[in-house]
């Protein structure tokens, strides 16, 4: 692809993915992970790692580039890219490689995720890292963890477009019926009824136990090269299309309330760049990947991108929309409510598989995926085709 | 309980809470109110910033009622509120707090069935911190 007018639509492509079990507890340290599920994508690539020279990772990872271009035998790095805002980071790894390679900063980049969240402390209970600006303005409230900052948003959503808890269970069953199809998933032999979300216990009203993601030990990983050389590749190339990051205007993160209208958020503006860059529209998306560290945040989701109105995110999956056979599969792998919480890393690789027509739940020739980073964050997002 | 962590912007609101006053940082140029407090304005972009008073009334546009896990002294008063309340004088000036069911309450004392979305509340001051009651009709 010619440099310049072109940008970087389809100048890259994923050309190997890799990862390692999930589960509550898992023995191994993180950096060990790391390197287990970097060394599995660049295998399942066919590409040694002695050719790497990008690296892309996003904030609360622990394991640094110089420990993992040691422990695994990079070659010489010319590129590497930490992104903030934790979950907001995930897709923006990706975009940041494939506009490396697209311009000739690398050849071959790796992005990775390693978490030990579900044997490790949990973030919000640290709070002397937790009291910068805005901190101030809420925790002494007793606003304490990323699950109360959303369910705010969440109340207000509900009340102004009379979204329901059905709704919301829509959303987390869509997720737990794709992870009992999902041998890898947390919740594989785990059904999931609408008794059970009805009755389960709260934490922070609205939202119930089943609207918060899992908390897991596991990594993740895929492999960045140019459009060119993936077709010499091992696997099949999953094009990256379209790419956008985002942090809106006067957005706030997570406690966005302190704007003129906070129930629009970070997935707007990436979607307002993501389509401008693409050939496709959201009518052209087969399956999509949404962040979903809490149900809410996939009713967001489903309106920024553009599959529905704005407020209609919840009426928007009424009838199955979200199930195989509906409108829009989503979260195939079970995502982070019920395959594994590793800030939604398994959503980018979830996003090839179906379109390599490997997944666990594939939709038959899905040829367009959307993946999304965090909403309420300044986020990111991919539109990947085959 | 956690205290504020204040920092430059921000100690001015919290000196003016100690006192029983609630303020909010305004645009000393343009006239604009913002919170949270900044270094500058982001409409007129001047630094010169003065800090108005407000009546104390507002509504409540949001809330939530938090269950353990929680962190020590919090999940104690569980299930409690933290609401988001907008002001009467800047709708889009929006404060999270607790609604007690009069001044001095803890935040667990307003039962959690009697919290709606439109309340009329009015700021009282406990300790430092602004904390809303409801307004009788």
């Amino acid at each position: 692809m010619a440099a310049g007018s072109g940008g970087i639509k389809d100048a890259t492509a994923i050309v190997g993915i890799g990862q390692t079990p999930f589960a509550k507890r898992l023995p191994e340290d993180e950096r060990t992970l790391a390197c287990r599920a970097v060394l599995a994508a660049l295998d399942d690539a066919g590409i040694a790692p002695g050719e790497v020279d990008a690296l892309a990772s996003y904030t609360m990872e622990e394991t640094d580039e110089v420990e993992l271009a040691k422990a695994c035998g990079f070659g010489d790095l010319t590129f590497f890219s930490k992104v903030g805002y934790g979950g907001g980071g995930s897709c923006a790894t990706v975009a940041h490689l494939a506009a490396a390679v697209a311009t000739g900063q690398a050849s071959v980049g790796v992005a990775w995720r390693s978490r030990k969240r579900g044997s490790g402390p949990r973030p919000w209970t640290n709070t002397a890292v937790q009291l910068p600006t805005p901190a101030q303005w809420t925790r002494p409230f007793g606003l304490l963890r990323p699950v109360d900052e959303i369910a705010m948003l969440a109340r207000r959503y509900m009340h102004e477009y009379g979204a329901t808890r059905d709704h919301l269970f829509n959303v987390a069953l869509a997720c737990r019926n794709r992870a009992n199809q999902n041998p890898a998933a947390i919740m594989y032999d785990r059904p999931l009824t609408r008794e059970m979300y009805m009755t389960s216990r709260w934490i922070s009203e609205p939202l119930c136990l089943f609207d918060n993601c899992l908390e897991t030990d596991g990594a993740l990983a895929c492999v960045v090269v140019s459009a060119e050389r993936a077709r010499d590749c091992r696997r099949k190339p999953v094009y990256v299309h379209s790419a956008a990051q985002s942090l809106p205007a006067q957005h706030h993160g997570m406690v966005n309330y302190w704007n003129d209208d906070p129930l629009t958020g970070p997935a707007w503006a990436a979607a307002r760049h993501l389509w401008k860059h693409s050939d496709l529209t959201p009518q052209d998306v087969d399956v999509a990947q949404i962040y979903d560290a809490f149900t809410p945040l996939v009713l967001l989701s489903l309106e920024g991108y553009g599959f529905c109105g704005r407020g209609e995110g919840g009426a928007f999956t009424e009838g199955g929309a979200l199930e195989t056979g509906g409108l829009l599969p989503v979260n195939t792998g079970g995502g982070g409510l019920s395959e594994a919480y590793v800030h939604g890393f398994n959503l980018v690789n979830e996003g090839v598989k179906q379109l390599r027509g490997t997944s666990t739940a594939q939709v038959p020739g899905a040829s367009a995926c959307l993946v999304t980073a965090g909403e309420g964050v300044p986020t990111s997002a991919l539109l990947l085709r085959s | 309980m956690l205290r504020p962590v204040t920092d430059t912007d921000g100690a001015p609101f919290w000196e003016y809470a100690a006192r029983g006053e609630l303020r909010v940082q305004a645009c000393a140029g343009c006239g604009e109110l913002r919170f949270p407090p900044r270094p500058c304005c982001p409409h007129c972009q001047s630094f010169q910033t003065e800090w108005r008073r407000m009546s104390g009334r507002g509504r409540v546009w949001s809330y939530v009622v938090p269950h353990p896990p929680l962190l020590p002294g919090y999940a104690e008063l569980a299930p409690y509120n933290v609401v988001v309340v907008e002001l009467d004088e800047a709708p889009r000036i929006r404060l999270v707090g607790n609604l007690v069911a009069g001044p001095g309450e803890p935040v667990n004392s307003l039962a959690t069935d009697r919290l709606r979305i439109g309340t009329r509340v009015r700021a009282v001051f406990d300790d430092g911190l602004p904390r809303w009651v409801p307004e009788r009709s």
